[in-house]
């Protein structure tokens, strides 16, 4: 029973479908539990949330990453599962704090001062949450003050900057400059993304990466974590 | 529809309004009643003089002419006897073609026997300078029209899923050919090759009868043939301005006896052979191709015909026909226009490129008129792929680029979707959206995508800073040339040979 109810999450993470009501990838999910009410039911069957989380969740990941390096699958697809992924995460994660299972880390996300473009942002949200991340999305428009109490109050290691401006780019700096003069630089790793940006002004801001897409910033943090 | 291909059902692009269609038609009318058509077929002025028209011997000599003044009830009451409606048939019964003149549905083919095949390959060049930068270039190779290219061209054409009729792009001259075993070859190699709609002129009357033979062998028998025509004919019965053609007449005589699709097509240069203004080449082309199938309906009421206009401008550093230029669009919109007027399928013109090689020339001069005349909404469109040099070229590596341009232009063209349900559901999708912190709509393009309502990105892009479209799109051309060819079956084929006198045998051997 328990093997069945994760592999239907698992199936449904692939599919792409958060709700009962979301069609999936293929035809005919319509209507039947998806990873919401399936999380669920496999939490009020007593299944062992972190059984869920790896096996429900996570694992069945890898399979929509194959699919999209195949090109069976486009970028809506792939962001339609870690989608499913981080609508269970939601229910799951209360049950994984008192199991005492820790989350793979917290990841404070903002575009920064003067900049209201967020879809880059909101995808690389999107997929670091459906990779296992704590994301706190501190939205679009963030003074760096504010930016600078969300490090201190979460304790977060990541920070992922983002800007689609060159007049707002700047702002990385000023925020990296602000986190080494409240002594907080070494204790957080900082990534930037956004159209203007690039690998040279990473390392021109002192930043640790630049990544040009959703992808990257998660090799970027995977590989942070290994 | 589910017999036929699926086409385009378009909103039409309408350039003229009521009250220009019914001056245009004025004019026609009046243009065939003074000064007339210079007839030099016996047989078609003696028909016209029987249904009305004024028929006065005009010239004996070699060429004897007859000058006939049409009435405009001849001319009416014959065209309406005309279908609206017509099938060209085709070797895979999914491939035919429903042409009715009361509805925008767009097909695009190929045309039009060029004598020159333009063949590509991509050659490596170094910069003396530094031997690491190393660009691919085309290199381009002119070569003289043959039945194997022909084949060739009809196994492509097969392959490109935009071309939806095949007019032969290529003409036969192979030492083998005579006028006398032209026509059947063509058909051959075309039909052999190909299972969508063969359509061509006819070279020799006198090889009417093999033609017909061999396509009621592939067709099933005579009455399969009629049912389901999968070839049929262009008669460009008029030498613009107002002569009509001797033998083009015996053609057409000939033609309608049989019961097959005939185009009766005109070609006016605006500058040269017809006015350059506007008013003047639509009314003469109208005039010139409604007396052509009125001379369809008055040698058998009720035979299958299409309106088919190819309307050129002149340009006026060299008399040359000019493509790609605004005045094609107008005249071939407007000439649509006027066939949607009298109910009557349209064959119509696009694409063609004044450029001698495929590039940005090409590209910008097809474009241009391959969105115009997809909104048009004749039935009928060729010229459409591979064509360069005007029309003296045909670039197989341009029909691919080609298929490419049509295809996101039919998708351009498609109707907009939308009704109640579309309405409802874009409602609930933003609702739905905006309650979410990210705010993205990604989730919901899956459906649309999967239902084939999203179009694709340019299939031959390229992702680095150099243009590799022209590599990309030969790549994709030796993939579809690789796949294997649909020939005819071959105790067919063995029948066509025993049958059909004048066939190449290396038609056979290579199969």
């Amino acid at each position: 029973m328990s093997d069945e109810i994760l592999e239907k999450i698992a199936t449904n993470v692939v599919q792409g479908r958060v709700e009962q009501e979301d069609e999936g990838f293929d035809d005919g999910f319509e209507g039947q539990p998806a990873v919401t009410e399936l999380v669920e039911e496999a939490l009020e069957k007593g299944i062992d949330p972190n059984d869920i989380l790896i096996d429900g969740l996570t694992a069945s990941m890898t399979t929509v990453g194959e699919k999209f390096e195949k090109g069976e699958y486009l970028i809506p697809d792939m962001l339609a599962a870690a989608e499913a992924v981080g609508a269970g995460m939601d229910i799951l994660t209360p049950h994984l704090l008192k199991a005492g299972v820790k989350s793979k880390g917290k990841f404070i996300i903002a575009t920064v001062a003067g900049d209201l473009h967020d879809i880059g942002k909101n995808i690389v949200a999107i997929m670091l949450k459906g990779a296992g991340y704590e994301v706190i999305d501190l939205g679009v428009d963030v003074p760096t003050p504010k930016i600078i109490e969300a490090v201190k109050e979460n304790g977060a290691p990541f920070l992922g900057l983002s800007a689609l401006l060159t007049t707002t780019m700047r702002n990385m700096e000023e925020v990296i400059t602000r986190l080494k003069d409240e002594g907080l630089r070494d204790k957080i790793k900082v990534c930037i993304g956004g159209a203007p940006t690039s690998q040279d002004f990473s390392d021109k801001i002192g930043a640790d990466g630049y990544c040009s897409d959703a992808f990257a910033a998660l090799d970027w943090v995977k590989a942070l974590a290994a | 529809m589910s017999d036929f291909r699926q086409g385009n059902i378009v909103k039409p692009y309408e350039r003229l309004n009521r009250e220009q269609i019914d001056r245009i038609h004025e004019a026609s009318m009046a243009i065939l009643a003074e000064p007339g058509i210079w007839c030099y077929n016996k047989q078609a002025a003696e028909l016209f003089e029987k249904n009305g028209a004024a028929s006065v011997l005009e010239d004996q000599g070699d060429s004897p002419c007859w000058r006939v003044r049409l009435p405009r009830k001849l001319i009416e009451s014959a065209i309406a006897k005309a279908p609206s409606k017509v099938v060209l048939g085709a070797r895979d019964p999914q491939n035919r073609l429903e042409l009715d003149a009361e509805v925008p549905r767009v097909y695009f083919g190929s045309g039009s026997e060029t004598n020159v095949w333009l063949e590509t390959e991509m050659v490596e060049f170094v910069d003396p300078n530094d031997d690491s930068d190393r660009r691919k270039l085309p290199k381009y190779t002119e070569k003289r029209g043959s039945t194997a290219l022909l084949a060739r061209a009809a196994h492509l054409c097969e392959q490109l899923e935009n071309l939806d009729f095949f007019i032969r792009p290529v003409n036969i001259q192979d030492e083998g050919i005579t006028e006398q075993n032209h026509d059947v070859n063509k058909f051959f190699a075309s039909l052999n090759n190909i299972t969508k709609h063969v359509q061509a002129g006819l070279t020799s009357l006198d090889a009417l009868g093999d033609v017909v033979n061999m396509a009621e062998i592939i067709a099933g028998g005579p009455e399969e043939l009629r049912k389901n025509p999968v070839l049929s004919f262009i008669a460009c019965i008029f030498k613009s301005p107002l002569q009509l053609v001797d033998d083009t007449a015996e053609k057409v005589f000939a033609i309608v006896k049989q019961g097959l699709p005939l185009v009766i097509s005109s070609s006016p240069q605006g500058g040269s052979s017809a006015p350059i203004q506007e008013a003047g080449i639509v009314a003469q082309i109208n005039a010139e191709i409604l007396t052509g199938i009125a001379l369809t309906q008055l040698i058998k009421p009720g035979s299958p015909v299409l309106y088919g206009s190819v309307p050129v401008r002149a340009r006026l550093d060299d008399l040359h026909d000019l493509y790609g230029c605004p005045e094609f669009n107008q005249y071939n919109l407007d000439c649509v226009q006027m066939a949607r007027h009298y109910k009557l399928p349209c064959y119509s013109s696009t694409g063609v490129g004044n450029a001698k090689v495929p590039g940005m020339q090409a590209t910008f001069e097809k474009l241009f008129s391959h969105l115009y005349m997809a909104a048009s909404g004749a039935q009928y469109i060729h010229y459409a792929f591979g064509l360069l040099d005007r029309t003296n070229t045909f670039c197989p590596l341009q029909a691919v680029l080609d298929n490419e341009q049509i295809g996101l232009a039919k998708h351009c063209m498609r109707p907009a979707l939308i009704g109640e349900a579309e309405r409802e559901e874009a409602v609930e999708i933003i609702r739905k959206v905006m309650t979410t912190n990210h705010k993205l709509f990604t989730r919901h393009t899956r459906k649309p995508v999967r239902a084939g309502l999203v179009s694709e990105p340019y299939h031959f892009e390229s992702k680095t800073g150099e243009d590799h479209v022209l590599e990309k799109a030969l790549d994709h051309m030796a993939a579809l040339e690789a796949r294997p060819v649909k020939h005819l079956a071959r105790d067919m084929v063995e029948r066509i040979f025993d049958e059909i006198p004048g066939l190449l045998p290396e038609l056979k051997q290579s199969m």
